[in-house]
């Protein structure tokens, strides 16, 4: 089985995110880059199906601008076997991705599309979904355990009461969530490797989808600033305010 | 408690900026690999290691301690885990030999990895440390068999190698060491004696120790002359590569210490120990000094990684800290009091970190492209030029590190107040384990004698003429840049200062011995500030170039930190010639019994 990893290059979740002067959005010029912490997990996931033999290769995907390589080659440095950076300069929406996706799942045949769950920059948790839908794929989301059977997977996923197991039959579309599994260092030999293996560059054209984006930004603003709090005499002063100041209860 | 975030981005300077490694790597046999990519993937993967396996355990590993369980030593809780962890990632192999299963990258790489390991566990980052020593010196020394025996096995980090010189009576002047070896008609030798002070002697990270030990043959002749290195792996090895009888030394004890306590210090006991030769009889201390010199720049370096530890935590609590309010009026009219970062005073001793650290990491990093240059490059005069301002900086950067690295951990300790003295801070740790770098691999004393009495004279005087061949044409070079002025201005009066006391030194040598050793601890301290000082005319003269436009603060920061050492530190260069210059009668003058 082929497996299909898409891996985003997010802003690191280190760094204390800024919004642009403009307020067109925030402030990534200059700012540690970093995979996608969920994607990580995906990848991860990819590398133990294929040590455990249930996968024979890893496909790291990337979508966006030029330095979008640097995320694929640290998939490949953790020990993906290729990579393939679908390059453009458009600001892509989940729809495209989902797009993009689904054209290169035709071309490469996968048996199994793993994805993270969201990406912690934009937070929308919905490439993973879109790209089934479109597919016509069974989806397995917030995935905290897999187990694999002859044509089918069994997905333990996280949902709100505790946890739920569906059966998926392959191929499918995974989202993992952070229990899933605690991802690996690339190791020093494995770096090295990363550079000598192959990467393919396609854009958006060559796959036909438009990725235009269909959604506006007005405005990016940031939270408003917390106030300092104020100290009550009583219990009951503390009740009133929050009926009638605060309005909660 | 202490934190740490690798510098990554301070790194990146000084490799591509500062250095322009890669350039220079290029024209190293296979330095090619070494991209500008493969040294950014380098830097970021080796942080997420150190910051997140490996300093975790520098707290533990000083609370537990090392002990000695029935002969054998046991190390504190997840230091097995994370040498390990650096062992199945392939970090211990990185500037290795290809053909013993290494990386082979730059040696200049591995220290800036091995900055990050110190900077998150001293104690940890000795046992890999010297295993590399050894490496140095078996692959330089040992014979082809040798080699492909032991070799591999600390390359990939499953042995640990080991160097055993000090003997209580014989620590400096190892020419009266007495451990004893006799050839055993085999080939091999019999080694008995008891060693102290032994790093990582005995510990229980790995399967096997080769340790490194100095002795005397039957036939050698007294002194420094007389002294042979042997191989004394803990376990001897079959023909076959797998391990055999347990040999005849053990752990006697393990020393009670100020610091580095998860790093064993132990006292071996060789009793008819079997032991192969290294290189020539009689050569052994030629034989170990090529591994001395890898350990004394990497001592140092213990020296500054400390420092940026204590520096960032010191930085990370002042900025939080509230305490009173600034001098020159309210600054946080929101909050009951200003954090304490507002104050000169605090700001003196966080920029004291900052500058110095920053300094020895640019200075560390050109000496570490030297050590690359004089291994690999094909040319033999930029060998020999590289080898010159190696043998140089040795003792430079052994002691004035450790020196101002104690400093740095002392005024950061200081900015956390009542705190700072308390254990679970982490600061004083700091202190405690950036302490023992001052001592060990040679009192810091004897580099400042090495540098005043040997390497200044070595060659007439070649070392330091090239040192101030470089200085006098970087000062040159930007003299006219009016932007620069106000770094190259003070930079070159410390270089004058530096020229005048290296001739007042040349005259005074011819006089009185004596002179040389009252002087010495000046003229290093002399040389190192200089040098500082030229690290960040160097760094200036490149953010000038980049500050516009730049909006991380990154470049305008190197600047203001530049023009803080020019103003506050580099000054010191005049006390410093001062007292040189006063000679050495007011030393020796005191009768011994009057003290």
């Amino acid at each position: 089985m082929k497996i299909l990893v898409a891996v985003k290059r997010v802003i690191d979740y280190n760094v204390k995110v800024r919004v642009k002067a403009d307020g067109s959005g925030v402030e990534t010029s200059n700012v540690k880059m970093s995979m996608n912490p969920f994607d990580e997990i995906a990848v991860e996931e990819a590398l133990r199906l294929k040590e455990a033999g249930t996968a024979e290769e890893i496909v790291a995907v990337s979508m966006g601008i030029d330095r979008c390589q640097e995320t694929i080659r640290t998939a490949l440095a953790m020990g993906a076997d290729r990579g393939i950076l679908v390059q453009t300069e458009e600001e892509l929406e989940p729809l495209a991705v989902a797009k993009l996706l689904k054209a290169l799942v035709e071309r490469e045949s996968p048996g199994l599309v793993i994805v993270g769950k969201q990406a912690i920059d934009g937070d929308h948790s919905e490439t993973g979904q879109m790209l089934a839908a479109i597919l016509g794929w069974p989806q397995g989301t917030f995935a905290s355990k897999l187990e694999f059977e002859t044509d089918s997977v069994n997905v333990t996923r996280e949902v709100d009461g505790g946890l739920e197991i569906v059966k998926l039959k392959l191929p499918a579309v995974i989202t993992t969530d952070l229990r899933l599994n605690e991802p690996r260092f690339a190791s020093l030999p494995n770096i090295m490797k990363a550079k000598k293996k192959p990467m393919e560059t396609l854009t958006p054209a060559e796959l036909g989808v438009d990725v235009t984006p269909r959604v506006t930004v007005v405005e990016v603003v940031e939270p408003p600033k917390r106030k300092a709090g104020i100290r009550v005499e009583s219990v009951q002063a503390l009740v009133e305010k929050l009926r009638n100041e605060a309005k909660v209860i | 408690m202490a934190i740490y975030r690798a510098p990554i981005r301070d790194m990146q300077f000084v490799i591509h900026e500062l250095l322009d490694a890669q350039s220079c790597f290029a024209e190293l046999p296979g330095g090619e690999e070494a991209s500008a990519d493969i040294i950014d993937s380098i830097l970021e993967e080796g942080a997420k290691l150190c910051e997140s396996i490996v300093f975790p355990t520098n707290r533990t590993g000083d609370v537990e301690g090392c002990r000695l369980d029935d002969g054998q030593v046991r190390t504190p809780s997840g230091f097995k885990e994370a040498y390990e962890a650096l062992c199945t990632g392939g970090w211990m192999g990185l500037a290795c030999d290809p053909e013993y299963g290494g990386q082979g990258l730059p040696h200049t790489l591995s220290v800036f990895f091995e900055e990050m390991l110190q900077s998150s566990n001293m104690s940890l980052a000795l046992y890999p440390g010297l295993t590399r020593g050894a490496y140095v010196a078996i692959r330089a020394h040992g014979s082809d068999e040798m080699k492909r025996t032991y070799l591999p096995k600390l390359v990939d980090g499953s042995w640990t190698g080991v160097m055993c010189l000090t003997e209580s009576h014989a620590g400096t002047d190892l020419g009266m060491l007495r451990t004893r070896a006799v050839p055993d008609g085999d080939g091999s030798y019999r080694v008995s004696g008891t060693k102290i002070f032994i790093s990582g002697g005995d510990q229980d990270l790995t399967e096997n120790i080769v340790h490194l030990v100095l002795a005397r043959l039957p036939d050698a002749p007294e002194g420094v002359k007389g002294i042979s290195m042997f191989l004394v792996p803990k376990y001897l090895v079959n023909a076959d590569g797998s391990l055999g009888e347990r040999n005849t030394f053990s752990c006697g004890s393990i020393e009670h210490k100020m610091g580095i306590k998860g790093a064993s210090t132990c006292v071996m006991n060789y009793e008819n120990a079997v032991g192969y030769l290294i290189g020539e009889p009689h050569k052994g201390l030629q034989a170990m000094f090529s591994m001395m010199n890898h350990e004394r720049l990497m001592v140092g370096q213990e020296g500054l990684s400390q420092a940026e530890v204590a520096y960032q935590s010191a930085a990370d609590y002042a900025r939080e800290r509230i305490q009173g309010r600034a001098l020159s009026g309210v600054k946080s009219p929101d909050q009951p009091a200003d954090p304490i970062i507002v104050h000169p005073d605090v700001r003196r001793m966080l920029l004291t970190g900052k500058a110095c650290n920053e300094a020895a990491r640019a200075l560390l990093g050109w000496v570490s492209l030297q050590v690359d240059i004089a291994e690999r490059h094909p040319d033999a005069g930029m060998r020999e030029h590289a080898e010159d301002l190696v043998a140089l900086f040795t003792p430079v950067i052994k002691a004035y590190f450790t020196d101002y690295g104690n400093e740095v951990c002392n005024l950061s300790m200081q900015v956390f107040g009542g705190h700072g003295y308390i254990s679970e801070w982490g600061m004083e740790q700091l202190v405690r384990d950036s302490r023992v770098a001052q001592i060990y691999e040679g009192a810091n004393g004897i580099h400042a004698l090495d540098l005043a009495g040997r390497k200044l004279s070595m060659h007439e005087g070649r070392l330091i003429k090239r040192y101030l061949k470089i200085l006098e044409d970087f000062v040159a070079e930007h003299r006219q840049d009016k932007k620069l002025d106000e770094f190259i201005a003070p930079l070159s009066g410390a270089v004058a200062a530096l020229e005048d006391a290296t001739r007042w030194l040349a005259k005074a040598r011819m006089e009185d011995p004596d002179e040389i050793g009252a002087a010495s601890y000046d003229y290093l301290r002399l040389m190192a500030l200089v040098s500082f000082g030229y690290m960040w005319a160097r760094s200036a003269a490149i953010a000038t170039g980049k500050v516009e436009g730049d909006n991380t603060g990154f470049y305008q920061a190197k600047l203001t930190t530049a023009r803080f050492f020019m103003k506050r530190l580099l000054p010191q260069t005049t006390a410093l010639v001062a007292t040189l210059r006063a000679g050495s009668r007011s030393l020796m003058e005191l009768p011994a019994e009057s003290f």
